[in-house]
């Protein structure tokens, strides 16, 4: 019995969360159309998630552009076809490794920060004061943080496949001697424009599940600072399940059609 | 005459934790109520209840005669803009200097300019007694004393008619709370506005309150004037401002009266 009523408690605890997720995405979508948009706080955003995620976002696909070309190389040799290390670097890095590598280093970094700072500002009553002195915490916290994330992945997955097929270029041409020119034309011959566009759609969809979930946690934390801690870590590895999903999930309907 | 604010058999629940357990209370225009009571009675509840911030399971809570339960956000903009809140600890915004946090409502709802809401600041300030000196510092920089009254001079700004104070003066040393205590009373004096403080601090009673209602158990159950305040026989009013340990007064879920007491001994 008491294990039916574990079984119980846990789904109506899953539902119940579900729920008042559904409504606080709706909540946000609405505040993200509606005016009064605060352009001010959305510039500021920008340059907090998405400059200040440069770095990570570049070390990460360099090193891992790099570590692809040696895998391929290798398992590639097996059957002497080394020579299409550039169009495979090309390919995973912009489908798959560029958008997803990235949006978990910045669901790591900006989801966290996010839920700290909101969860930090519900459990000193910043919110409350907020919804006191006539301001819709939606409009004014939540929104410019969404908008700010799903404008900032796609640029940053762009850079993030420029500098991954770089760093498989730095690695194909100089560790393995493969010629530059003719690497550099087999990697643009190979590229579609689908196999970029399709990973900066993925970006975008993740740069919204990194802030929305960062939000969220954040503005429902309570409990003082563990709470906020609670509030944090849910954030980084709610965003990270959710970006692996939404990428299985967007990779089978963007192929298979 | 209608009352400013009127609460009426207002009911909040946690869970199984009855919270509110029917508040009536009616606050006039331009009185200064204070509400006291233990920790865990339910005061920040039925502030919250009042501020909009939570919603009541059942009863009425009218301000200016206008029914506010169930009332939309965006419905009660109205009402929302002719008040007030000083906050506990202030809830000053860390991300924002002292004048854009004093003058956040002007500057976000009225379309104020950054020089019209600098002079704003400066004007709140200067009413609680702080100089231009501090628009420019960051609100982590400042200490308790000064946080307060930075929370007091945003609760001002906008000329409120109604202003809330939440435990105004608790972690203040005695001359700082006597200090907030006269800001309070000034201000509220210079704006002829209606307030409700709730506070355990009887020094802020004595010194802000026209009528104290006090709250135990989710009810109130005794209001009056001040003055009927010091000379009341009501058991439970007389353990709480006296502060005594025995009494009716059940503490953290234990009945401290004389007899249970020497029965313990």
């Amino acid at each position: 019995m008491n294990f039916l009523a574990t079984i119980g408690e846990f789904f109506l605890a899953f539902f119940a969360q579900t729920g008042r997720l559904s409504v606080f995405i709706g909540q946000t979508l609405a505040a993200m159309l509606r005016p009064p948009i605060y352009f001010r706080i959305i510039g500021q955003q920008i340059i907090r998630i998405g400059y200040f995620s440069l770095p990570v976002v570049a070390l990460t696909s360099f090193f891992t552009g790099g570590a692809l070309a040696i895998q391929i190389y290798y398992g590639g040799n097996q059957f002497n076809s080394e020579a299409i290390v550039s169009s495979i670097v090309a390919l995973g890095i912009t489908r798959e490794l560029g958008p997803v590598l990235g949006g978990l280093m910045v669901a790591g970094r900006v989801s966290a920060a996010i839920a700290a700072e909101i969860g930090t500002m519900r459990v000193t009553e910043q919110i409350d004061a907020l919804t006191t002195l006539s301001t819709n915490p939606h409009k004014y916290l939540v929104a410019p943080r969404v908008i700010a994330a799903t404008l900032c992945m796609p640029i940053l997955a762009l850079i993030a496949d420029i500098i991954g097929i770089f760093g498989g270029f730095v690695v194909g041409t100089q560790s393995f001697g493969f010629n530059a020119a003719i690497y550099v034309q087999r990697t643009i011959n190979f590229l579609t424009v689908d196999d970029v566009s399709s990973g900066l759609i993925k970006a975008a969809v993740f740069g919204f599940i990194i802030a929305i979930m960062g939000c969220y946690n954040g503005y429902y934390s309570k409990g003082g600072a563990q709470g906020v801690g609670r509030a944090t870590t849910n954030a980084v590895v709610s965003a990270s399940i959710l970006i692996l999903a939404a990428n299985y999930l967007m990779t089978s309907l963007l192929f298979s059609s | 005459m209608t009352a400013k604010i009127a609460l009426s058999d207002v009911h909040k629940s946690f869970g199984t934790k009855d919270v509110l357990r029917g508040v009536n209370l009616e606050v006039e225009t331009g009185q200064s109520v204070v509400v006291i009571g233990g920790s865990g009675g339910g005061k920040s509840v039925m502030l919250k209840s009042i501020l909009g911030l939570l919603t009541p399971d059942t009863g009425s809570i009218k301000i200016d005669g206008r029914e506010t339960v169930g009332l939309a956000r965006n419905s009660r903009a109205d009402i929302d803009h002719q008040i007030g809140m000083l906050f506990q600890n202030g809830a000053l915004f860390d991300s924002l200097p002292v004048w854009k946090n004093v003058a956040f409502r002007a500057i976000q709802n009225d379309g104020m300019n950054e020089a019209d809401a600098r002079d704003l600041a400066v004007d709140a300030l200067r009413q609680v007694e702080l100089g231009p000196e501090l628009l420019d510092l960051s609100p982590a920089s400042l200490s308790g004393g000064m946080h307060k009254r930075v929370g007091l001079a945003r609760a001002i700004a906008s000329k409120p008619e109604i202003i809330f104070f939440d435990e105004p003066t608790t972690g203040l040393d005695p001359i700082m709370t006597d200090v907030i205590n006269h800001l309070i009373r000034d201000c509220v004096r210079e704006l002829g506005a209606t307030t409700m403080t709730i506070t355990h601090d009887m020094t802020s009673v004595r010194a802000i309150a026209d009528k104290t209602a006090l709250l135990y158990k989710g009810e109130i159950i005794w209001q009056g004037s001040t003055n009927a305040l010091e000379v009341s026989d009501d058991p439970f009013l007389n353990q709480f401002i006296n502060g005594l340990a025995h009494g009716p007064i059940e503490v953290e879920g234990q009945q401290l009266d004389t007899a249970q007491t020497a029965e313990a001994v």
